[in-house]
């Protein structure tokens, strides 16, 4: 395998490629026939409009609501997906009572959900959380029932050989033994919870970066567009990035055996 | 005195009729069938046959985690009733968990008792220096090499003064020189902590090498075809395997299981099938 100092050039060569040939494209209206680049706004004016969004007020303001929306849906299903996870990995009753309707809901899109969560939910806020939560709910789930099962069955017998009743087995073996799994579930959903957002945030009044973004196609503001949607992009990836980070550092033992 | 040389605890084992079937439906069938014996408390029992045979099936009821389908299964006077630390089990690989070290592993069993943290780590950290890993304590399992995986089980069943110690073959994974000084070393910890041992494998030197008794076992239904009292003086070293004696004896082995031989059979685990559900392990909340 190449070295890192090899390989770092070579990806940042392609982000600049890639962006390279946006800017001859944008510039030069590029017609491909099945798609035309004809609106698509230059790097350099996208540029314009993002440094008009930092220098101007309303960011912090965008900002702050899509971070409450998106992080308040994440925990509640973080929570609710791991502890449901726990109980149908682990209890064939609960597998047989709680997921099949949880299996007929999750193909159901989050745009879907729009204008029943507005008929639900008595504030336009609390339908954007619910939203997100939708978003995130089912990798969670799906992770943490996947990792439940495939905790290794004699390291369940043996804590129980030790002593371990059933709930030292949940904690001190089912747990940690789906953790990895969980993490990775953890993850996914704080990528799909930032997808919901823009789908959310068209119902939402003022702020928001998905607002922005769908706004700003309203009025036909092209730059904006492509400012918010990197702007999704970026914090998508660094909220990512961070539940990796805090996961790898629950799993110590867990990078090890991958490493060896 | 330290804490693991304590008078040795009774370890009697009384099976009488005892069935045990797996499988289910018409897929069903029994891996033992009405068997009647009894192991006296501190005695070293290996139960001896070919793969499949049944021997680590009877080794996972006695444990607790099969329940049979008729007789009855008794240590020291009381039934069989699920597994129990009383009981400690050592599988063909090591169970340790791979989020605790080494130390935590061993103290285990400690810390379902209730034991406060200092308290077990020094009891815990005494039993790794009896299987010779004083120095392995802050590791990971997965740091270890295959035979010290194997000694941290063992360290981490005995901790808790186990009336019987079931061992299913604990050393069949491991290549030939380790093995052999795992055996030596088993009956050196044997020596200080005496308690019942029934220890499983196919390997009839490992068995004539470690054993007061070998019931040798014929496949399904698993029977007990010879029961063998082995007289060779303790301590033993591995100058023992070239003596005429155990060749004899050994030759005697071969003759009994090749008795059996042709019948290739899949291999049993002390929790039932290898590939099943494992529904007596699924516990609800």
């Amino acid at each position: 395998m190449p070295s890192p100092l090899i390989r770092w050039p070579v990806r940042v060569a392609s982000l600049l490629a890639c962006l390279l040939f946006w800017q001859v494209a944008a510039s030069h209206k590029l017609d491909l026939g099945l798609f035309t680049f004809t609106y698509v706004p230059t790097p350099g004016a996208v540029l314009d409009a993002a440094w008009q969004l930092v220098t101007s007020s309303t960011l912090l303001e965008h900002l702050t609501s899509s971070l409450s929306r998106v992080f308040s849906g994440y925990l509640l299903a973080a929570v609710l997906g791991v502890a449901l996870g726990l109980l149908i990995g682990r209890s064939r009753w609960a597998e047989d009572t709680l997921l099949p309707p949880l299996e007929v809901l999750r193909p159901i899109p989050a745009v879907a959900w729009i204008p029943l969560a507005i008929l639900m939910f008595p504030s336009s806020e609390l339908s954007m959380v619910f939203i997100t939560f939708t978003g995130a709910l089912f990798p969670v789930l799906l992770n943490t029932i996947h990792g439940v099962e495939a905790v290794d069955p004699r390291l369940v017998a043996s804590a129980r050989s030790l002593g371990a009743g059933r709930l030292a087995i949940l904690r001190e073996v089912v747990l940690p033994g789906a953790l990895p799994s969980i993490v990775t579930g953890l993850a996914i959903g704080m990528g799909t919870s930032w997808f919901c957002l823009v789908t959310a945030e068209m119902i939402s009044g003022q702020f928001g970066i998905g607002y922005y973004t769908w706004e700003s196609y309203t009025l036909q503001n092209y730059p904006d567009i492509i400012v918010g949607m990197l702007l999704i992009g970026v914090l998508g990836m660094g909220s990512s990035a961070l539940v990796k980070r805090l996961g790898a550092l629950a799993t110590p033992w867990y990078r090890l055996r991958r490493a060896s | 005195m330290s804490s693991y040389q304590q008078a040795p605890e009774p370890g009697r084992i009384d099976a009488r009729g005892v069935s045990i079937r797996l499988g289910q439906g018409s897929q069903a069938f029994e891996a033992v069938q009405a068997l009647d014996f009894a192991i006296e408390p501190g005695e070293f029992v290996c139960i001896l046959g070919p793969s499949g045979c049944g021997k680590s099936t009877l080794l996972g009821a006695l444990a607790g985690h099969l329940v049979p389908s008729g007789g009855q299964l008794e240590v020291d006077g009381l039934p069989v009733d699920g597994p129990s630390p009383q009981r400690g089990m050592v599988f063909q690989h090591h169970t340790l968990l791979p989020w605790r070290s080494v130390l935590d592993n061993v103290a285990f069993g400690l810390k379902m008792q209730g034991q406060g943290k200092a308290e077990r780590h020094r009891r815990a950290y005494e039993m790794l220096q009896l299987v010779g890993l004083g120095d392995f304590a802050e590791r990971w399992p997965s740091q270890l090499s295959g035979g010290m995986q194997q000694r941290a089980e063992i360290a981490r069943v005995l901790i808790n003064r186990p009336r019987l110690l079931l061992m299913d073959e604990p050393f069949g994974a491991l290549d030939a020189q380790t093995r052999s000084r795992m055996q030596e070393l088993l009956l050196d910890i044997w020596t200080r902590i005496r308690t019942t041992v029934v220890f499983v494998t196919h390997d009839i030197d490992e068995a004539l090498f470690l054993a007061d008794r070998i019931l040798v076992m014929s496949p399904r239904p698993g029977r007990f075809i010879e029961d063998l009292r082995l007289t060779f003086p303790r301590p033993r070293r591995s100058s023992l395997l070239t003596s005429p004696e155990f060749t004899h004896l050994k030759r005697h082995c071969l003759a009994l299981l090749r008795h059996e031989e042709g019948r290739e059979l899949p291999r049993l685990t002390p929790l039932g099938l290898p590939d099943s559900d494992h529904p007596p392990l699924r516990i609800a909340l």
